[in-house]
């Protein structure tokens, strides 16, 4: 299996505080990573140290046998954010133009958006049951709806990895399951890599097929059912009230 | 008197055609300064252009060639200032507009002899706009617009979310430099049409009033520009013929508009 991001020893500091200490992991191409955690363990933070939103203050990433520095290909990770808070409400965007900025990371200077780029998002769009929005501002959807469409806009430049951090908050349980759904398609199907940060314990028992649970430094990375089974798991589980043995009754 | 005939003026034309780039040129940039809620550094630069100018006036040089400079490396030093110190954007803008105006006060205290000059700066007049000034309106009114143009996309981006424009590769740190340096030309371009005290109003007037009624990005920057168009050329033909200042009039019907579009909204 070929390895898509590799973290060795990484650590992660906000000023004086470290957030990360000494995490290392490596994620296969085809895998379905369940990234999970108590609060404050760190997950948010190690998702943007991957994308190279924050800086690593020991230790190494490489992306697709890349340095973070070497690697120019951001097109082939899509991200698709914790919330839409870092979004700009006021701004006057429609469905259409949110979902084309996906693909700017394949762009060179001066980026153009072409009729072809369109037609991909509207290809997207259809996908996933939403074109009806496409001439709709972003602002006056529903919650659930624009999460569809950020996840169009992670789609649209047909990456080889996602990663979602808690996807589906903004959901009800219906849309919730189908949401799970999707993703399990894209990653069986089109063989796309998936990192999952979730409390939604349950959905990567059914779904996943490794975890990564970290609490500020990495507890377990690998099969699911050896970390149920595992001495690491208990104390892991009264931190977050929830229970990951699940798979098994699913 | 004959609106046709008050078009054969020659200074009226000349303020017609540099204050119409300028106006499109502030509506396309204070639709991108609204967004990302740095409306108030128009207005912060426009104080730092007063200093310069009494710097241009102090030392015999011509007041624009200074200013424009000037407001540039002041525009940096708010960014750097909000990014390394711990002040925030408004804050930087607070202490770099202050020394713009104590600069120019002091300037026009020890000089004592070009107060009238500096003061005629401070509500600008668009209709005594020199060939030259008209020139550089223009061309630099191209140059901003076309940066623009040719940063649309990563300027579109990172003012919707800036957290994953970084993950596209935008450039945000650059793009915000950009942003801030165009906005410092803009700044000194404007205050020859409506003066240092009325600055941000050109930024921020026809933007606010297009975000009411714009359905997507494009038509809100059609909407900014022909608010702004509009504004600048009823601004002038009014302060014409109702022999009142060019400058506060724009601002006057640029409010005008606003308070129309809102009214508009309010009514459907």
């Amino acid at each position: 299996m070929t390895i898509i991001i590799e973290a060795k020893n990484i650590s992660v500091q906000y000023g004086q505080t470290e957030v990360l200490n000494n995490i290392s992991f490596a994620i296969e191409q085809g895998d379905f990573i369940g990234l999970a955690g108590p609060n404050g363990a760190g997950k948010t933070t190690l998702v943007k140290t991957v994308l190279g939103l924050l800086p690593i203050t020991q230790g190494t990433i490489t992306v697709f046998g890349k340095t973070q520095k070497e690697f120019h290909d951001w097109h082939k990770i899509g991200y698709l954010p914790q919330k839409t808070s870092t979004i700009n409400t006021l701004f006057p965007a429609t469905v259409e133009e949110v979902v084309v900025l996906g693909l700017l990371a394949q762009k060179k200077w001066p980026k153009r958006i072409t009729s072809h780029d369109q037609n991909r998002a509207t290809a997207v769009l259809q996908n996933l049951g939403i074109n009806d929005l496409k001439k709709r501002m972003f602002s006056e959807l529903s919650g659930g709806q624009q999460q569809k469409v950020l996840l169009a806009r992670a789609l649209v430049s047909k990456p080889d990895v996602l990663i979602f951090d808690e996807p589906s908050t903004a959901l009800d349980p219906k849309s919730r399951k189908e949401f799970f759904l999707l993703i399990q398609k894209l990653n069986k199907e089109e063989n796309i890599t998936i990192i999952l940060i979730t409390h939604d314990t349950g959905y990567i028992g059914k779904y996943a097929n490794k975890i990564l649970y970290i609490d500020r430094t990495l507890v377990h990375f690998g099969d699911i059912a050896d970390f149920c089974t595992s001495k690491k798991a208990h104390p892991s589980f009264e931190k977050i009230d929830e229970h990951i043995v699940w798979h098994q009754h699913n | 008197m004959d609106i046709m005939f008050f078009l054969h003026y020659t200074f009226i034309q000349k303020a017609f055609f540099a204050g119409s780039f300028v106006a499109i040129t502030c509506s396309a940039l204070g639709l991108f300064l609204v967004l990302r809620k740095m409306s108030l550094i128009g207005d912060g630069l426009s104080h730092v252009c007063f200093g310069a100018i009494a710097i241009g006036l102090f030392f015999g040089f011509y007041p624009l060639y200074i200013a424009i400079p000037v407001v540039m490396v002041a525009s940096l030093l708010i960014l750097k200032i909000s990014e390394s110190a711990r002040v925030y954007g408004d804050a930087a803008i607070g202490i770099v507009s202050a020394v713009g105006i104590a600069g120019g006060v002091i300037l026009a205290s020890v000089s004592q002899g070009f107060n009238v000059d500096l003061f005629s700066y401070l509500f600008g007049n668009i209709l005594v706009i020199s060939n030259t000034e008209v020139i550089l309106s223009v061309c630099l009114s191209f140059i901003v617009l076309a940066l623009i143009s040719f940063y649309y996309w990563d300027l579109f981006s990172a003012t919707f979310d800036e957290e994953y424009a970084k993950t596209t590769g935008v450039q945000t740190h650059s793009i915000n430099i950009l942003l801030t340096l165009l906005t410092a030309v803009t700044v000194v371009l404007s205050v020859k049409i409506v003066g240092v005290m009325l600055v941000s109003a050109l930024l921020i007037l026809p933007a606010v009033t297009a975000l009411q009624l714009a359905k997507g990005f494009k038509p809100a920057m059609m909407i900014g520009g022909a608010v702004a168009l509009l504004s600048v050329l009823f601004g002038i033909m009014f302060s014409f013929f109702f022999d009142v200042p060019t400058g506060a009039t724009i601002v006057m019907v640029n409010v005008l508009l606003f308070g129309i579009v809102l009214l508009y909204k309010k009514i459907l």
